[in-house]
Formats: structure tokens, C-alpha cells, sequence
């Protein structure tokens, strides 16, 4: 390796008495590409942010290219060539994308702003890396893929050698992912040094030339992708052996939940076009798909929170009309949302008020609240499913993603549900957290629960359903028992080639 | 420096806070009464002087503090909800209208003990209407309340305006541009005789501690924060949006519309567009200075009458110019919004 253009050195950092980042040190090569890999909590974010002059180390220090960089100063990062690319992107939806890339470049006095120039240099750079983007289009009209590309784009704009990536998966589909990662490496090969962040396994495996552990704001350990292997990284980065539960064999009961030529028509648009699927009890059915095929209407649907506009739902044996929300929570059906910060909690409210609120009529006496059955309501499912950093009366936004998302599941499971829909439920967790919902979705269906499981993880899919639809454009294939397919088989499904495939069968 | 969010509000913080914030008003006012060439804790003792100096500038005071309760009541529910509502100035007026109208010309026969809650439910519907159809405008086509319901305060005041200069005009009056009287039935019984104190003092402080009871008990006060803080959240739970919104706008509305109502027959008997000296805004002022809690709402209503009646004795006593009570008001409110910051941030390195 040619020399280090970034040295981390015996970088700490303490919150109050939570100690984010305990003597790390870390270089980076040119033309390297690191990963910076970590539960939620385990100091990443704050390393980078000290790199970046958000932070002021309470010790250590970072130096580019052998020279110092003052503590605390993003200007002064900027200016050694550090570009950060954050989760949440740091861009103006009303101006275009020339405009927010040269946005902060040029001085606030002066007369006549260069445009034209800027232009120039943008559409060098989106050439050279491969990164296309309209420069004249809108922010706000693009997708949540271009918007990052807008993003790396205004770093690479102000000369970034060194780019520093957070969570850049997290807001991204699979193929943008895949997208992302082969630019990133191009960059790499083209002279650049990255850093990204994740705690996403396998995307660190395929990307990342080093790949450094960090728990608890410890670095543990640090190694070559070529010398490691995905379970001794999920168990450095957890701290002890990590097995995502898998499924046994099942044994399906009765049909509780049967629709026949669904379709749902939003906005003029039908999201779903009459699809078919049954639930079976002790059964899961996974619904596959690349997100943005209709998988959040077909939730909704069953949330109670669409309406079908053509097509029969059959619950319980009974054909049923619109599904109302306190109808479905009545009915036994256990909800997920697909976004647990935006519809699974209000984040204001106590744990309690959010355990209750979807079933506050048993919660509540000639429309008084009882708070008391309500905090031992949240007291039940807090011991029951593991629920840390919170008591009933705190409020729900202070609980990590992964115990918000047990509550969520508690508040559910708790009263044994006779159908569980589960969208999207392990999105955006860590490994252990990971493995805990995993485990409850199957004790569910080993109690008898149908459970519907949305998600674009293959991997999740595979290991938790019983049979496995996918979801294309707002239409279902026909389902398939899990043991007769492949990775390779479903990501046919998923990119809508079941069609085919059965007109072959047929002939 | 960055800002923090708190974790935990300590309740010392929280108690603290309008004391800390209006304490820091008062010293910032200073300083322009002593531009003014007043001394100034001279000043501040004609203030209270001038509110509670004596028996007549206290029930004054109090006169004074009970339609700013019921609009700042009424503010205070809407924002809670997160519905902006801006018009209670307009609703006031319509509340006030519609009971000098219905004592003039329909009901103005009935005894008081049947006269007067009759009227008070006849004001309050008139202020339910005038917000029903901005909500009404938002839920169908996303318009903006707060621009709907500003403008309609000068709809409204106008319409008002056009009322008693015509078809409601009080003949006996002179040609003034006034309606028609109440019934004398229709007066509100005084607190206090003597006075100008009337039982809407008591009505006022009644209604914020069952607001209070609403919001903090009942399943309709858990939807209701919970359709404000995070409407799809609230969806996702069930909560009925737009069924809570119209509660929420009926309560609203219908407080602003009773401040009128109440004001026609405990005060004035009457109506002229001058009834109300912007009880409406300052029930917004009130509302924010209480961090949207009703209890909290009666003694920021208390306090902002007291600056109002009090500036007025000390401007007559001592020559400064009786905005120096707007002044006030105004820096209190901002210094409270500050100081509101201050319990949920902390400042960090």
C-alpha cells in the first residue's frame, strides 16, 4: 500500500458518561476503500463526525496528508479535501441540482456568480465517475438514488480526495446499492480513498478493501476483506456467535386470510392489480420485491389504511367489506409498518400512549383513558419482549430502532394475533436486533399466527417464509414453496420473469 | 456549540421557565422606560398599582383577563392539533353579532336563567362556523388555514361592521353605528356588585380546567395530541384525522365565538367594531406565552390584562406612553418562546 493521505490517532470522545469513542486509531491508503463497521450506538457516526470538525476530540487527533487539521473546523476539512456524505442529505429540495452542488463554493460578496464554469466542471466530474444527473433538474423531483448521486457530487465538487460515506444503503433499493457500490469502486480505482459506514454484512464484504470493527466506541479489530469471513464479522461487531434464528418445518392450518383479484386504486393509479394470495395459520408467507412495487399499498391494505377498489377479501371465512384500522387491530391482525418512525410511534408520546393508541377503546372507560391498565400494559411488553432504554412513561423517540421495533412487535404479539403482517420488519436494524425479531415472527408461527412477511431481503425472506410471492409492479406471481427455490430463481421472480416461466410450462 | 435535545424536562425547569422568561421581559422593558426618562421601578409599581391599586382597577383587571382566557383557550386547542387557527379575532366578533341578533329578535323574551345559556350556545356555534369553513377548505382542497383564517377576521368584521350600520342598527342610538341591545335578561349577573366584573370569569376559568380534563384524560385528548404531533403515525393507530380536526375546530372556534358572546352581555350589552381591542391576536399571545396549557392559559390571560390595565394607570400617572405595555407583552412572549427552547435543548460543546 502507498502511503496514508488520512491518520486517525488516539481519537476519544466522551457524551456525559457514555464514552463514543475510546482511543481509535485508523489510516487510510490512497486509492482504499474502508469500511467502518458497527452496531447502532457503537461510535461510527461520532468518529466521523470529530474527522469532519463536527466534533472536537477530547483527545487525539486527525491529519491528511501528514499535516494536522484543526479541531472542530469543517471549513478546514473541506478545504484538506474531506467530503462527507451524510444519511440524511444535507441538500435543498427547491434548487436545482447546479445550484445545490455550488451552493457554500462561492463567496457570499461576490458580484456575478460563474455559473457557466460551474456547470463545466460539474458535468467534468459526473463524466469522469459516471455519476449522470441533470444538472437543471429539480431536487426535489428526483429519486432518493439521484439525490445521493447530487450528493457525492457536490463533494467531489470541492475536491474531495477523501470520501467519507454514512449509512450510504440505508435509504437505497438493492440495485441502487449495487449501482453505488461499483461507482464507489471505480472511484477507488481512479485515486480516490473512501470510508463508509454500515452494519450491513455483505455489503462490506463485497466493497471494502479493509474493513475495521468498532464496539461500544472501541476499535476491535481490523482485517483484510479477503481474510475474513460474514460470521466472524457479525460476531466481532456483536460481541459474541450471532445466528439469525431459521425456520423448522411448518405445519399450516386453516386459511384465515384469503384475497381474490385485489386491486387498489390510488391517485388514478392502480398499485396493486388484482392480486391473489392466502394466509395460512403457522404459516409465513413472504412477499418479495424490489420496494416501490406496491409492497407499501399492499400493507396498507391490510392495516386498514387503503381501500380495495375492485376484488374480495375473505377473512376468517367470512367475506369482508372495507377493513377499517380498529376493525383489523379487533380482527386479530397484528400490524408492522413499513416505517416505524413515521407510522409505527409518535415519538412525542410516552411508550405507554403509543403501546395503547391503536386499541384505546379497551383501554379506555366512557371515553376516560385508563392509564394505569395502560402503563402496565407497556410494563408487560417492556419485561416480555426485552424492550431497553425506556420505562412505560418515557418517550417513545429516546428507544434505539431496534427496541422501538420490539415494542412494536410486543404491542402486537403480546395479545396473540391470529395474523401478523410484517412489513419491511428488520429494515434498517442491527445484527442482534436483527435476530430477536426473527426469533419472534417464528414463535408466532409456531403458536399458530398466519404471518404475511413484506421485505426486499432475500435473505431475510428465505430463511423465515414457508412460501414466497413476488411483488412486481403492483402484481403477485403465484406463490412457491420456499425449499424448491434458489437466490437465483427469485431474483428472476423479482425482476418479473414467473410469466415467462409458466407459458414455458404450459407448453 | 451545538443544541441538544433534553432527554428529561426536570418539572422544576418546566415551573420555572414563564417565571424566568418574564422576569427577563420586565428587565428589557426597563431599559426602554428608563429611555424613556421614567424611573423604573417607579414605573413597575404604577403598573401594579395601576392594575390592583384599588377596588375599581382590580375588577377591572379581572374584566379584562376573562375573554383573553377563552381565546387563548381557544388558540391553545387548535395548536395543540396543529390546527392554525388565526382567526379568533373574526370569530369573536361573529360570537358577538350573533348574540346581539338572536337577544334582539328572537329570544329576547325568555327569562335570563333560560336566555342566557341559550345565547351562549347560539355565540359559540357562530364562531364554529366561521373556522368550519376554512377546515372545511383545508381537508377538501389543502389550503392553508392560516392564511383562510387571518383573512376572514376582516371578512368578518366587516360583515359585522355592515350589520350594525344596517339591517341591526340600534335606532335609538343617535345614528352611532351600533346594534341593537341585549334583553336586559341577557346580562350576565355581576361577580361583584358595583362592578363591571360579570360571572364570564368564572365561566372562563371553569371551561380551562375542563379543556385541562379533556386533553389530559379523555381518549379524545390522546387522539387529538396524537393527530398534531404525528398525523400518519395517529392514521396508522386509527385515530379518525379529519373527524378529530373538526372536533378540534369546534372546540376552537366555539370558545372564540363565546369570548364574544360573553363580552356582549357581560360588558357592553351591545356591539361596535370596537368591542374587541385584539382579544383574538392577544389570545394567541396568551396561548404561547402558557406553552399551549390551559391552566396555564388563565394565568397568562391574568398577566397579560394586568400589563394592560396597569400600563394605562402608570402612562396616565407618569407620562410614558401606554405601549410600553405592548412592549412588554411582546418581549415576554418572545423571551417565553426562548425560554421553552431552554427546557427541551441543552446547549453542549
Amino acid at each position: 500500500m502507498s502511503e496514508a493521505v488520512l491518520e486517525i490517532s488516539g481519537v476519544s470522545k466522551r457524551f456525559g458518561t457514555n464514552l463514543a469513542n475510546d482511543n481509535i486509531s485508523l489510516s487510510l491508503a490512497k486509492g482504499e476503500i474502508v469500511a467502518l463497521l458497527g452496531e447502532n450506538g457503537a461510535g461510527k457516526t461520532t468518529l466521523m463526525s470529530i474527522l469532519f470538525g463536527h466534533y472536537v476530540p477530547d483527545t487525539g487527533k486527525v491529519s491528511v496528508m501528514g499535516e494536522d487539521l484543526p479541531p472542530g473546523k469543517p471549513r478546514a476539512a473541506i478545504r484538506a479535501g474531506i467530503g462527507m456524505v451524510h444519511q440524511h442529505f444535507s441538500l435543498a429540495p427547491n434548487l436545482t441540482v447546479l445550484e445545490n452542488v455550488m451552493t457554500g463554493t462561492e463567496s457570499l460578496w461576490s458580484l456575478a456568480s460563474n455559473v457557466s464554469a460551474a456547470r463545466k466542471k460539474l458535468m467534468a466530474i459526473s463524466g469522469r465517475f459516471g455519476l449522470r444527473v441533470d444538472p437543471d433538474a429539480r431536487l426535489g423531483d428526483l429519486s432518493v438514488g439521484e439525490q445521493q448521486r447530487v450528493e457525492i457530487l457536490k463533494a467531489l465538487y470541492n475536491d474531495a480526495r477523501i470520501l467519507v460515506l454514512d449509512e450510504p444503503t440505508a435509504v437505497l433499493t438493492n440495485i441502487e446499492a449495487e449501482k453505488l457500490f461499483s461507482t464507489l469502486k471505480d472511484m477507488a480505482r481512479q485515486g480516490l480513498s473512501l470510508i463508509f459506514i454500515s452494519h450491513k454484512l455483505d455489503e462490506v464484504m463485497a466493497t471494502a478493501d479493509r474493513i475495521v470493527v468498532l464496539r461500544g466506541g472501541k476499535l476491535v479489530a481490523e482485517r483484510k476483506a479477503a481474510d475474513t469471513s460474514k460470521a466472524e464479522l457479525a460476531e466481532l461487531m456483536v460481541g459474541r456467535a450471532v445466528h439469525r434464528p431459521v425456520r423448522d418445518a411448518a405445519t399450516p392450518g386453516e386459511t384465515v386470510l384469503e384475497a381474490v383479484g385485489v386491486t387498489v386504486r390510488q391517485d388514478g393509479v392502480d398499485r396493486l392489480k388484482a392480486v391473489d394470495f392466502h394466509l395460512r395459520a403457522g404459516e409465513v408467507l413472504g412477499i418479495i420485491g424490489v420496494s416501490g412495487n406496491g409492497q407499501t399499498v399492499l400493507a396498507q391494505l391490510l392495516s386498514g389504511t387503503a381501500q380495495r377498489s375492485a376484488g374480495d377479501l375473505v377473512l376468517y371465512g367470512h367475506g369482508i367489506g372495507d377493513l377499517t384500522v380498529a376493525e383489523a387491530v379487533e380482527a386479530g391482525i397484528g400490524r408492522i409498518p413499513e416505517d416505524r418512525n413515521r407510522e409505527g410511534a409518535i415519538g412525542e408520546m410516552a411508550i405507554w400512549e403509543n403501546a395503547v393508541l391503536e386499541r384505546i377503546q379497551r383501554f379506555s372507560r366512557h371515553g376516560l383513558v385508563d392509564r394505569r391498565a395502560g402503563i402496565a400494559f407497556a410494563k408487560k411488553i417492556i419485561e416480555g419482549f426485552d424492550v431497553r432504554g425506556g420505562t412505560p412513561v418515557s418517550r417513545i423517540r429516546l428507544l434505539s430502532g431496534g427496541n422501538m421495533q420490539k415494542l412494536i412487535l410486543g404491542r402486537n404479539l403480546i395479545e396473540r394475533p391470529r395474523i401478523l403482517l410484517a412489513a419491511q420488519p428488520a429494515r434498517g436494524l442491527d445484527e442482534g436486533a436483527v435476530a430477536a425479531v426473527h426469533e419472534r415472527i417464528l414463535e408466532a408461527r409456531r403458536a399458530g399466527t398466519a404471518v404475511l412477511l413484506i421485505s426486499e431481503d432475500l435473505e431475510e425472506v428465505m430463511a423465515l417464509a414457508d412460501r414466497i410471492q413476488a411483488i412486481v409492479g403492483g402484481r403477485l406471481s403465484p406463490p412457491v414453496k420456499a425449499e424448491d427455490v434458489d437466490a437465483r430463481r427469485l431474483g428472476l421472480m423479482m425482476a418479473g420473469e414467473w410469466e415467462k416461466e409458466q407459458v414455458a410450462h404450459a407448453v | 456549540m451545538r443544541f441538544e435535545r433534553r432527554e428529561h424536562r426536570p418539572a422544576a425547569l418546566v415551573i420555572a421557565t414563564p417565571v424566568i422568561a418574564v422576569i427577563a421581559a420586565l428587565a428589557v422593558a426597563g431599559v426602554l422606560i428608563a429611555f424613556a426618562g421614567a424611573p423604573v421601578l417607579t414605573a413597575y409599581w404604577k403598573i401594579l398599582t395601576g392594575a390592583f391599586g384599588s377596588r375599581l382597577s382590580t375588577t377591572e383587571t379581572l374584566t379584562r383577563a376573562a375573554p383573553l382566557m377563552l381565546t387563548g383557550l381557544a388558540a391553545a386547542i387548535a395548536f395543540r392539533a396543529r390546527l392554525w387557527n388565526i382567526g379568533a379575532e373574526g370569530q369573536f366578533y361573529f360570537g358577538a353579532i350573533a348574540v346581539a341578533a338572536a337577544s334582539a329578535h328572537l329570544f329576547g323574551g325568555l327569562p335570563s336563567l333560560l336566555q342566557i345559556p341559550i345565547l351562549f350556545v347560539v355565540g359559540a356555534i357562530a364562531g364554529m362556523v366561521l373556522l368550519l369553513f376554512p377546515l372545511w377548505l383545508r381537508l377538501r382542497f389543502s389550503v392553508d388555514e392560516v392564511v383562510t383564517t387571518l383573512l376572514l377576521n376582516f371578512v368578518a368584521i366587516l360583515f359585522v361592521s355592515m350589520l350594525i350600520d344596517g339591517v341591526l342598527k340600534d335606532p335609538t342610538a343617535f345614528g352611532w353605528p351600533q346594534s341593537e341591545a341585549v334583553a336586559d335578561a341577557a346580562r350576565l349577573p355581576k361577580l361583584l356588585a358595583r362592578s363591571r366584573l360579570h360571572i364570564g370569569l368564572a365561566i372562563a376559568v371553569v371551561l380551562a380546567l375542563v379543556v385541562h380534563f379533556v386533553q389530559s384524560r379523555t381518549v379524545f385528548g390522546l387522539q387529538s395530541r396524537a393527530a398534531g404531533l404525528n398525523p400518519a403515525g395517529a392514521g396508522f393507530a386509527g385515530v379518525p384525522l379529519a373527524r378529530t380536526l373538526v372536533i378540534v375546530a369546534m372546540m376552537s372556534g366555539g370558545l372564540a365565538g363565546l369570548a364574544g358572546a360573553i363580552e356582549v352581555m357581560g360588558v357592553k350589552g351591545y356591539v361596535t367594531t370596537d368591542l374587541s381591542p385584539g382579544y383574538g391576536y392577544s389570545g394567541i399571545v396568551v396561548a404561547m406565552l402558557a406553552n399551549l396549557n390551559p391552566l396555564g392559559v388563565v394565568l397568562a390571560a391574568l398577566f397579560t390584562a394586568i400589563m394592560f390595565v396597569g400600563a394605562d394607570g402608570m402612562s396616565r400617572s407618569m407620562g410614558i406612553p401606554t405601549y410600553i405595555a405592548d412592549v412588554t407583552v411582546a418581549l415576554s412572549l418572545i423571551s417565553m418562546l426562548i425560554a421553552v427552547f431552554f427546557t427541551q435543548y441543552r446547549i453542549s460543546r
